[in-house]
């Protein structure tokens, strides 16, 4: 595979002068005093490969934005450099600085000037973005009159009507309606699969780890870390749910299977074991059929005094995207005052009602209902288990709901 | 290097589609949702005309040196009008292009140095909007152009190239101070008068007439004035004088855009 973006110590500031003097001193290159710079990225170092699906990640502020428009071009770096080998295009913030008082035509037709295509090749593939846009006659009304997701549908549209080498998209896929959203998406995939190179920002969990092979997290201007997605986006929701704690800590290990857990939180109170069983024998469970009774079992010990305790966990699907979640909050067994040296078991009875497939286990000890307050010891992966059909009849899905079925039939109905 | 220099400039005519739409875009959003659209840019300059020759002509045309026409005062006041309204509206067209095109700046990448030529462009159609104009009034008066006419082209593209030199200059540092941009009509109107549109440098008491040779927009109105009403040639050493000042502007604006093209986008 070869690089098509390539970024080397890049690095932008917000550079601020103490006053009017000061920055023309700077226009007539004398020496200036007093100018701060506030960098926003500092020292950033990676390679996208062609045919890579990159995801960005990050808390606002972290500088996501600003090193997309760098290497989209609207914003010069301050150090370093990017190199492209290929022809870029970007979705960037609604919009391509189109002209409220000009129809979707108009603006549809220059937007496709900006991108260096000739009168012939712009006219050409008017009917395409107009037809993908889908916004009816408005498309030749005023873009002034549009709502906020038509301008998207009108900007999406030109932006991908040709495919570029590399697509970058920022946070463009909330906007709009689910219908478009999932048009783009599925527009997206396919420019991904003939061979373009996307870039993505987006908090959308499950876009994320649908499309990209790789993440990238941005924490403080600098890359904090980088690799799988659903690693990434495991360290990063950890990383979320104990911001200002001091005390709390994140961890990232190798399973055996490859894939990395990650485990986080403050210690006072930790989930020492995490086993899955049939609830009638006792026996550990690695694979369990559709409908049999099963039993989770935590253990945790208290290391710490701890005020209150809330055992929850969460089932997950093989995108880690949430099947099913609950807690001792929401059961109302919610345990107080306890002392360290204490252990409690907790025994989670339920019955499979899961499609076949497989699923994991993400177990969190914490104080509140949620676990964003106060976190002692959370545990993605903590558990994974298969699930086969081997007694019910055949369905689809993640979940088992099994109908019972009746027929009617009128006899005065028939001819 | 002869490669990469071909390699560039395949590249800017890659975008000369864009070009051409932009200067359409900027004319159409200028007039959008008027009904007369262009004729506005007319209506001011000729209703200046207008009133000056309502309310000067008897007072003025007597002090006008000899002429073959009795229309010698309106066509001086539209042949000066014609210089300056060229110079205005193109350094107006500089001063304001980077904030105007922020949005775009920000959002999307084509090479910045398309500004100027789609400022130009949009500056000149404006300005030959006019000049077609004002030549349907002096056949209309009987003023016919003579061969001295052809100057009136290359007087015509020298003047926008002056006043967008400047004007694009203070359009970069308007970025950063936004007072540039309510400073510069203040001070174009000072000049107005300062300059011999309305009336002429003989009719100034003479120890003033030095003053005039400090003020290049006076050359150039000078210059049309010339051509157009005294049907001669124009001071050619002036108008090299002009070019000067043109290129040496053009030559800061370049160079204030190469110091501050790391932060423009972050002002706009």
């Amino acid at each position: 595979m070869s690089v098509l973006i390539s970024v080397e110590n890049l690095g932008k500031a917000f550079r601020s002068y103490p006053n009017a003097r000061q920055r023309i001193k700077s226009w007539l290159g004398l020496p200036t005093h007093n100018v701060q710079d506030v960098w926003v990225l500092r020292h950033l170092n990676f390679e996208v490969y062609s045919g890579e699906a990159v995801g960005l990640i990050g808390e606002n502020g972290a500088g996501k934005s600003t090193l997309l428009k760098m290497i989209a071009g609207t914003l010069a770096p301050t150090e370093g450099q990017i190199q492209l080998f290929g022809e870029v295009r970007a979705i960037l913030e609604l919009g391509m600085g189109f002209n409220g008082e000009f129809t979707g035509r108009e603006n549809a037709r220059h937007g496709l000037s900006m991108m260096g295509l000739s009168a012939e090749e712009a006219e050409a593939l008017l009917p395409e973005v107009e037809a993908f846009a889908e916004v009816g006659e408005y498309f030749d009304r005023p873009l002034r009159t549009y709502s906020s997701g038509m301008q998207m549908r009108v900007t999406f549209a030109v932006a991908t009507a040709r495919r570029p080498q590399v697509l970058i998209v920022d946070e463009a896929l909330a906007v709009g309606d689910a219908y478009f959203q999932h048009k783009s998406f599925e527009k997206i995939r396919e420019m991904q699969q003939a061979g373009t190179t996307l870039l993505i920002v987006s908090h959308d969990r499950g876009a994320i780890q649908r499309i990209c092979d790789r993440v990238i997290l941005l924490e403080n201007g600098q890359i904090s870390r980088e690799g799988e997605p659903e690693a990434i986006m495991d360290y990063y929701n950890a990383m979320l749910a104990n911001k200002g704690n001091e005390r709390h800590s994140v961890e990232s290990e190798m399973r055996e299977d490859g894939r990395v857990a990650t485990t986080s939180g403050t210690g006072e109170a930790e989930i020492t074991t995490v086993e899955l069983r049939d609830a009638d024998e006792g026996t550990p469970v690695e694979v369990a059929t559709v409908g049999q009774t099963l039993e989770l079992v935590v253990t945790v010990a208290i290391h710490d005094p701890v005020e209150e305790l809330v055992i929850g966990y969460v089932i997950k699907d093989r995108l880690r995207q949430d099947v099913f979640g609950t807690n001792t909050h929401y059961l109302k067994a919610v345990r107080s005052d306890l002392k360290p040296g204490q252990t409690l078991n907790y025994r989670f009875r339920f019955p499979c009602h899961l499609g076949e497939g497989s699923y994991s286990f993400s177990v969190a000890a914490h104080a509140d209902d949620t676990h964003v307050r106060q976190n002692y010891h959370w545990r993605d992966l903590a558990c994974t288990f298969e699930v086969v059909n081997a007694q019910q009849d055949r369905f689809l899905g993640v979940a088992w709901l099994p109908p019972a079925l009746s027929i009617e039939q009128n006899h005065g109905d028939s001819q | 290097m002869t490669d990469r220099l071909f390699a560039v400039a395949r590249y800017w005519w890659s975008y000369r589609y864009f070009v051409r739409s932009a200067i359409r875009n900027d004319l159409k959003a200028r007039y959008a949702r008027s009904k007369l659209g262009l004729l506005w840019a007319l209506v001011q300059p000729l209703a200046m005309v207008l009133i000056y020759t309502l309310i000067l002509s008897h007072l003025m045309a007597a002090k006008l040196p000899a002429t073959s026409t009795v229309y010698a005062y309106p066509i001086y006041l539209m042949s000066g009008m014609l210089a300056w309204t060229l110079f205005s509206e193109s350094l107006a067209r500089g001063l304001g292009i980077f904030v105007e095109q922020g949005e775009l700046i920000k959002k999307v990448a084509f090479p910045r140095a398309l500004l100027p030529i789609i400022a130009f462009g949009s500056a000149s159609i404006n300005g030959l909007a006019l000049l077609s104009m004002m030549l349907v009034v002096f056949l209309f008066l009987g003023h016919w152009p003579t061969l001295h006419s052809l100057w009136v082209p290359a007087m015509f593209v020298l003047t926008v190239w002056f006043g967008l030199s400047i004007g694009l200059l203070l359009g970069l540092m308007n970025v950063f101070f936004r007072d540039i941009n309510q400073a510069v009509p203040v001070i174009l109107q000072f000049l107005f008068w300062l300059t011999p549109i309305v009336y002429a440098v003989p009719m100034l008491p003479v120890e003033y007439h030095g003053y005039f040779d400090w003020n290049p927009v006076a050359k150039l109105t000078a210059a049309f004035q010339d051509v157009i009403l005294y049907q001669g040639n124009p001071a050619e050493w002036h108008l090299l004088m002009i070019a000067g000042i043109a290129l040496l502007f053009t030559a800061l604006s370049a160079g204030l855009y190469l110091r501050v093209r790391h932060e423009l986008a972050d002002h706009l």
